[in-house]
């Protein structure tokens, strides 16, 4: 789960590292009164879960409060890649003399967290890394004994040659890693690390995204999500304990499993279709998911039919099959609806279905065919 | 023979009386495996259909001399349970619970590779030897004894392929589930190495999708390492970048892990990509008829990076071009490496 740059930077604060002063806003005239409150120039930063949000143009150096609640005016409301900004950071403006890049990081291949630090931090981090991935500088830490301080040590020198810097970067590195392991995240990171000309270090930015298995013991982190930036949908699949992410196609999948989910995606997409969504009901076969699946899919306006795409394992067949009768009495679909059924009771789940008349294919590649034939139907008024 | 599991398997399940391990438990015992006890703190001394229970992992080795565990325990007691199991010996643990902590899992698959014992999963189906023994939760009606492996990171796409090979006469000698997390037990090289050291696996079928890098990882084995055909099918072609596709490890994060840089990869290591599961049995048989036409590669005489991956080579760049554009998915790529008759590949 991804958190706010404002809710980061409050979290890097309470273990101690130093960020600047500001408060979050969700209106211009709030913005004024926090500049004011701040004194002298600010930053307005769009509070949005995408990355590269300052080439975007939702990072703006104000001069004063008058320009700040002019230029909040422009990024409250404002899209960026797909998400609409609804809250504004507004922090002190700092003087920047070195600006650096460090991160901790859940790394797949070594099976450990990675601790990166760059000296050529700030918006071209991805650029460094593509180019001269020598000014990257890696330590996979172990995860049963932790960050030593002989190793934040050693890689604040490749950051900063003066002393008093070097303590303090290692100071910070050993606070990351207790915010890394303390909250549970699978990313920790502050780019760009400021210094300032009185020989402070400053987190510029900050960003936390904490493993979605662990919210059930952060329920602190669990609180802060941001519903007003997700979609409507996506937030009724997780109360309704699916997993579904909303595309813009026109043929609605609810498959069980999540990689029988992307295949079936995939080959909607291989034979001419497009498809509206990855949805997976999970492992276990409760009816009501399936009306809750099909609530979901039927809110979105663009849906011209659905795929229904079931290999029973632990999923029962005849579950799914009572919960789409359930759905139907409920919902009333309106768009036409394949249905592919096979495996751990099948034939009582056909049994179940025989009176409704569907369209049903044995084989996923009919099944996806015959979707989006139907959904290539125009609709009669 | 088989991988990891066989008629030899002596298997405790740890959470025997919570609702999935009670069923699974009887599922495995129906299909012919040896339960030889289940694990539930507190229930030592009760039995699950006749398995017996006890309090610890270290009391049921003791009684049964298991050598396998399989783990049905909720997330938060999951990688606590794996500590159990490799603590008490076991060199061979199964754990099928979605949704345990990263962070937790990193520090139990430390310790697993410390005591040299075998983690599959978290979040996986689990394994099946036809014939011999299941361990998880794969539906064991789509088996049938045969000489084709298959490796998959996912759950019921992977039955949809087992399907297919049966429906299509090409039965399995095992069948495993690494799982779809970022942390994992066992890999796709792992399984590999051990399908090409198996005498009764003649062909391979990998399953991967979209996230991380293990499919490189894997042609990149395949391409120096194996002499026995694989062919392979990735989902999450149509995945977009930065959503998490349900398992935690399905995620396209900047320009890495995406379907088209995998299928490319395992091309150019000469592996065939089908572009639909039901596809995979034709290019099966491609394989094995490449096999048994070309004594050379049964005896492992294929030298690694010769003429026949150098070809392989210029073909997957072709497919990779395809790949790239995302309204079209590889047909079925064979590979001139997989082509019986050499002169086909010139054509």
């Amino acid at each position: 789960m991804k958190i706010h740059e404002y809710q980061a930077k409050q979290l890097f604060a309470e273990y101690g590292i130093t960020v600047p002063a500001g408060e979050v806003a969700t209106s211009p005239a709030q913005v004024a009164e926090i500049a004011r409150g701040i004194g002298g120039p600010v930053m307005v930063k769009a509070q949005v879960h995408v990355g590269g949000r300052g080439k975007a143009g939702g990072v703006k150096y104000a001069a004063d409060a008058v320009v700040a609640e002019e230029i909040a005016g422009k990024i409250l409301g404002m899209d960026i890649k797909g998400l609409t900004v609804t809250k504004v950071l507004v922090t002190a403006a700092e003087e920047i003399v070195s600006e650096a890049y460090v991160a901790i990081v859940l790394d797949r291949a070594t099976k450990r967290p990675v601790l990166m630090v760059s000296s050529e931090g700030g918006m071209d981090i991805e650029e460094v890394a593509a180019k001269t991935p020598e000014k990257i500088h890696r330590l996979a830490i172990d995860p049963a004994v932790g960050l030593r301080p002989y190793q934040a040590r050693n890689l604040a020198q490749k950051l900063y040659q003066a002393p008093k810097l070097v303590r303090q970067a290692t100071d910070i590195l050993m606070k990351m890693s207790d915010v890394y392991w303390d909250l549970d995240a699978s990313l920790a990171e502050i780019n760009p690390l400021i210094t300032n000309s009185k020989g402070e270090i400053i987190a510029l930015d900050a960003k936390i995204t904490v493993d979605d298995n662990s919210l059930y013991r952060q329920r602190r982190i669990a609180d802060m999500r941001d519903l007003e930036a997700e979609e409507v949908s996506e937030v009724a699949a997780r109360e309704a304990d699916l997993s579904y992410v909303k595309l813009d196609g026109t043929i609605g999948c609810i498959v069980n499993g999540a990689g029988l989910a992307m295949a079936t995606m995939d080959l909607v997409k291989r034979y001419g279709g497009e498809p509206a969504n990855f949805l997976d009901i999970g492992g276990s076969s409760n009816p009501q998911k399936v009306v809750s699946a099909m609530r979901i899919i039927l809110s979105d306006p663009k849906v011209r039919a659905i795929l229904i795409n079931i290999f029973g394992g632990i999923t029962r067949c005849d579950d799914v099959a009572n919960g789409l009768v359930a759905a139907f009495d409920q919902l009333g679909p309106t768009v036409p609806i394949v249905i592919r059924l096979v495996g751990t009771n099948e034939a009582e789940a056909a049994a179940i279905l025989a009176d409704m008349n569907l369209p049903c294919a044995a084989t996923l590649d009919e099944a996806v065919k015959k979707a989006i034939e139907l959904a290539a139907v125009p609709v009669t008024a | 023979m088989s991988i990891f599991i066989d008629k030899e398997t002596r298997l405790i399940v740890q959470g025997i009386t919570g609702r999935e391990g009670s069923f699974h438990a009887q599922q495995m015992k129906e299909f012919g495996t040896a339960v030889v006890g289940g694990v539930t703190p507190g229930k030592g001394g009760t039995d699950v259909a006749g398995i017996p229970v006890f309090d610890s992992v270290e009391d049921a080795v003791a009684a049964t001399g298991a050598n396998t565990s399989v783990i049905y325990v909720p997330p938060p007691f999951a990688a606590d349970a794996i500590f159990e199991a490799v603590d008490a010996g076991i060199p061979l643990v199964i754990c099928i619970t979605e949704g345990i902590p990263a962070n937790d899992m990193m520090k139990a698959y430390q310790h697993v590779k410390a005591a040299g014992a075998r983690l599959i999963g978290p979040n996986c189906p689990g394994l099946i030897t036809p014939g011999a023994a299941k361990v998880g939760i794969m539906p064991g009606s789509i088996v049938t004894t045969g000489n084709v492996g298959v490796v998959s990171r996912s759950g019921t796409l992977t039955y949809e392929a087992i399907w297919a090979l049966t429906s299509a006469g090409l039965g399995q000698s095992t069948c495993v589930g690494i799982g779809g997390d970022p942390i994992i037990g066992t890999n796709f090289v792992d399984c590999l190495k051990a399908f090409q050291e198996d005498e009764q696996t003649e062909a391979v079928v990998m399953i991967g999708e979209i996230g991380g890098a293990d499919e490189e990882a894997a042609a990149d084995f395949i391409k120096n390492h194996m002499t026995k055909p694989v062919v392979g099918f990735i989902a999450g072609t149509a995945a977009p970048p930065g959503k998490r596709m349900g398992h935690a490890g399905a995620i396209i994060l900047g320009a890495s892990g995406t379907a088209a840089d995998k299928i490319a990869a395992l091309n150019a290591a000469g592996v065939p990509v089908a572009g639909s599961p039901t596809e995979l049995p034709a290019l099966v048989k491609q394989g094995l008829d490449r096999v048994k036409g070309w004594p050379e590669a049964i005896s492992g005489k294929r030298q690694p990076g010769g003429e026949c991956c150098a070809k392989a080579q210029s073909t997957a760049d072709a497919f990779s071009v395809h790949a790239s554009e995302q309204s079209v998915v590889p047909e079925m790529v064979v590979c001139p490496g997989l082509s019986a008759n050499k002169k086909d590949v010139t054509e």
